[in-house]
């Protein structure tokens, strides 16, 4: 009886609660509750410490890649060749690692060293013409990474010819790959570090604040001085040190450089990030939402393959969740409109 | 239309005829807002009926219902005195009813007449009948005296002549009822007049205007009534020949108010802060043209739209190109230097267009009001942002500037025109700038702000700093500019000084002078 009352008055209740949680947090939370319930009732493993640290571990690679496209989001454009980068940062750092490596047995490290700067630097000259593209000549980031995605993606395979590129040092792999420190896989370190320090660039810099500002609308940006044509260009290239360390990350992971991995990266960290609430119009994120939105995506693979779903099927369980985060965002806005605040 | 069976329906009165439009106690509630409460207004045949009213009162709301782009929440409008329901644009298209909104209908990648026919294409045997779109435009173009081809792209075109261009797609069904939401603003001289005789046909012909304008000279020349909102609420309707300016503020703030413009008491100008010299554009919108600004001084900037005089400060600013000439800030040759160093260096120039050049519509108060001082004091310590000071100094300026509702959190899309124009104003204070360039400030602001904006525009003058005003708005140029000068395709036509700033003055000098 008390129920009714409270649902059938617009001022206040629960109804009113939700609809401003939603407002302030987007989908997400709510998405997050869901899979977490879902999933416990479909699996015992689910909810228990070993598995969620897995969860973690899976998903840092998708984090560090959506910690760059929402860079690319933020200023209103997007970055396709994630994935290209993270094949093609594979293959070119397990090439020089493994070519220094066995030339010099004893310089583990300096192997390592080599191989992981090679390795970014290829994926950093990715985002170097997507961010000349993108800036200076004004060709509209879609054509730009996609573009791009495709000649990376064929440098990739010309180099290996589509062979695992194999003869790294064991301990790149035990120590990126496999490692642990307290506990917490060694991935989770690195992905940890980048969070905090893209955090401090993005909210405690005027330069961070100048990626909202070009994505917010970019000839005022212009006109309040701000180099917008610069700040687009180095968007691509952050996007594209993200991906590439990753790809490095992953390489560890896999003990081999592959042309064929980081297939799904650009959809699954735009899913990621809208799913997080960043606007595919620009200029509106929060990076602490794409981390946990990079995490729920892994929460829901994970969850998939204890619950035994095809792979298959998962696939369209992604596509499905991405459009539903978009609808989401369209209502929002129009709750936006309504609460103000 | 049928006319006869309307007087059955009460309401009206009983013994002239029915309105040709009317609404009875009309509300609008938007969650948490009510837009409109209980609005009466009626149109006559063959008036123009002006709606009046500050940003937010409930103007676009109202005529929205009226077009049928949106639906009253309680309500009824009769046309003709039946009740009718208007549940689309293209209903109340049905009915005669077509609105020309500020915002545009119109797809930039057409053309003129693919644009003026849209929705509406003439076919013959299932294909759209070309010849006859082209030789209808034609016949609206011609009768309007628009010089417009029909087969030009829409984004060629100049907001002026998209403007009629939108007006011109009013007039390709019968109309009886003309909706124009400040049609004007965008219009050079010439073309308003042009739109005057236009309306006048009209309403001899007995169509109903509705007409939304901020300018008292507008309301003079064409209003029969004005319809006043406050507040979303309906206030009086007043006869157009004899309401005063006073009565019409009065009725619109529900205050007394004085003359809108402040005294210009202001010291001897200072030194020279800004001169420009033979300054020409690659694109010739600004030819050859000088002029020069000193601290403490108001320098109007005349002329129609398109005359050069946005132009060439965006280009002293750096914000479009030189092809040849020089600009001199305070002395140093500035020629040619981009936004970033003119703002270090104390000049500031703050577009027209505050939507679209302006302001981060989604992004909060504060952080659109720290936008171009971020990388100095209190703002941050040059590396690292201090959002303590920033909170600090944006709330101050929010509260001098009277940002209403203040809170500097909200998404700047959410407030009112004239407080958008305030935050973009607020930027102005966030540095000290010896020059500061104000592109048509009032623009879409309303009568109360507008007297707050002259305001802070003269006591800025009044601290030392050299102001130019851009303005399309000859009062403003008359009463808040000590110095004024007057462009006429590009190049500077006169310089009028204090004492010859008169309306014939300023008005002969906007069009070419046959010299001797």
């Amino acid at each position: 009886m008390a129920k009714g009352t409270a649902t059938a008055r617009p001022s206040g209740g629960a109804g009113d609660a939700a609809k401003r949680l939603f407002v302030k947090l987007g989908i997400l939370p709510f998405l997050l509750v869901i899979a977490v319930v879902v999933f416990t009732l479909m699996s015992d493993n689910f909810l228990t410490p070993r598995n969620l640290m897995n969860v973690l571990r899976q998903s840092v690679y998708l984090m560090i890649v959506s910690l760059g496209q929402m860079m690319a989001l933020l200023t209103g454009g997007f970055d396709l060749s994630v994935g290209t980068i993270v094949a093609l940062s594979s293959v070119v750092g397990a090439m020089a690692m493994a070519a220094v490596f066995a030339a010099a047995p004893d310089a583990v490290w300096l192997a390592i060293a080599v191989g992981c700067l090679a390795g970014i630097a290829a994926g950093v000259a990715i985002g170097v013409v997507n961010g000349i593209g993108v800036a200076f000549f004004n060709v509209s980031p879609f054509m730009m990474s996609l573009g791009m995605a495709s000649v990376g993606f064929g440098i990739a395979l010309y180099l290996t010819g589509g062979v695992p590129v194999y003869g790294m040092p064991q301990a790149f792999g035990d120590i990126f790959g496999f490692g642990m420190l307290f506990g917490v896989p060694a991935p989770v370190y690195v992905a940890a570090l980048l969070v905090v320090a893209l955090y401090a660039f993005l909210y405690r810099t005027p330069q961070g604040r100048y990626f909202y500002a070009v994505g917010g609308n970019l000839k005022a940006a212009a006109l309040s001085g701000i180099n917008a044509t610069g700040t687009l260009f180095f968007t691509y290239v952050f996007c594209a040190f993200f991906a590439a360390v990753a790809g490095m990350l992953l390489t560890a992971r896999l003990d081999t450089g592959e042309a064929n991995i980081g297939a799904s990266m650009p959809l699954e960290s735009i899913a990621a990030c809208v799913i997080a609430g960043v606007s595919l119009r620009g200029g509106v994120g929060r990076l602490e939402n794409v981390v946990l939105g990079a995490l729920f995506i892994g929460l829901v693979q994970n969850g998939m393959n204890l619950a035994r779903i095809e792979s298959y099927l998962q696939t369209v369980v992604l596509g499905a969740l991405l459009i539903l985060a978009v609808i989401a965002d369209q209502i929002r806005l129009r709750y936006v409109a309504s609460l103000k605040d | 239309m049928s006319t006869s069976q309307a007087a059955v329906q009460g309401g009206g009165a009983p013994s002239s005829p029915s309105p040709l439009l009317q609404t009875i106690a009309v509300t609008k509630d938007y969650p948490g807002v009510k837009a409109l409460d209980g609005v009466h207004f009626d149109l006559r045949a063959g008036e123009v009926h002006v709606l009046f009213g500050e940003n937010g009162a409930g103007k676009s709301t109202l005529i929205s219902i009226l077009a049928g782009a949106s639906q009253p929440s309680a309500g009824r409008i009769l046309i003709d005195g039946e009740p009718v329901t208007l549940a689309s644009v293209h209903d109340a298209r049905a009915y005669g009813i077509s609105a020309v909104f500020q915002e545009f209908s119109l797809i930039p990648q057409m053309t003129v007449e693919e644009n003026l026919f849209l929705g509406a294409e003439p076919t013959r045997g299932g294909f759209t009948d070309r010849a006859r779109i082209r030789r209808e435009s034609l016949k609206i173009l011609g009768e309007l005296g628009f010089a417009l081809k029909p087969e030009q792209r829409v984004d060629h075109l100049t907001r002026a002549e998209q403007q009629m261009v939108e007006i011109a797609k009013a007039f390709r069904s019968d109309l009886s009822v003309l909706i124009l939401d400040e049609p004007t603003a965008s219009l050079t001289n010439h073309e308003t007049d042009r739109l005057f005789e236009l309306i006048g046909q009209l309403t001899g012909r007995g169509v109903g205007i509705v007409y939304i304008t901020h300018r008292m000279a507008e309301i003079q020349r064409i209003g029969d009534r004005i319809t006043v909102l406050r507040d979303g609420r309906y206030i009086d309707t007043v006869d157009a020949k004899t309401a005063s300016e006073d009565d019409l503020v009065r009725l619109m703030t529900g205050r007394v108010v004085g003359g809108i413009f402040p005294p210009i008491d202001l010291a001897a100008p200072g030194d020279t802060v800004l001169e420009v010299r033979d300054l020409t554009t690659p694109d010739e919108a600004v030819v050859q043209a000088s002029m020069h600004v000193r601290a403490g001084e108001i320098v109007g900037m005349a002329g129609l739209v398109g005359s050069g005089k946005s132009e060439l400060m965006q280009a002293c600013f750096g914000a479009g190109p030189i092809a040849s000439g020089k600009v001199m800030l305070r002395g140093r040759d500035i020629t040619g230097q981009g936004p970033r160093r003119n703002i270090r260096e104390g000049f500031l120039y703050l577009p027209a267009d505050r939507r679209s050049e302006g302001l981060m519509m989604m992004r909060s108060v504060r952080e659109n009001v720290a936008l171009a001082s971020l990388g100095i004091p209190p703002f941050s310590n040059g590396l690292v942002l201090d959002r303590a000071g920033e909170t600090q100094r944006v709330t101050a300026l929010a509260e001098r500037l009277n940002l209403s509702p203040p809170r500097i959190e909200r998404a700047v899309d959410h407030f009112s025109g004239g407080n958008q124009q305030k935050v973009m104003l607020a930027r102005s204070l966030t540095r000290n700038y010896d020059l500061i360039v104000f592109d048509e400030p009032t623009v879409g602001v309303d009568v109360g702000t507008r007297a707050s904006i002259y305001e802070f525009i003269v006591g800025l003058a009044r601290s030392g700093v050299g102001i130019v005003l851009i303005s399309s708005d000859l009062p403003e140029i008359l009463h808040l500019t000590t110095r004024a000068y007057v462009f006429y395709r590009g190049g500077v036509q006169a310089e009028l000084r204090a004492g010859e700033l008169t309306e014939e003055n300023v008005l002969a000098h906007f069009f070419e002078r046959e010299a001797a």
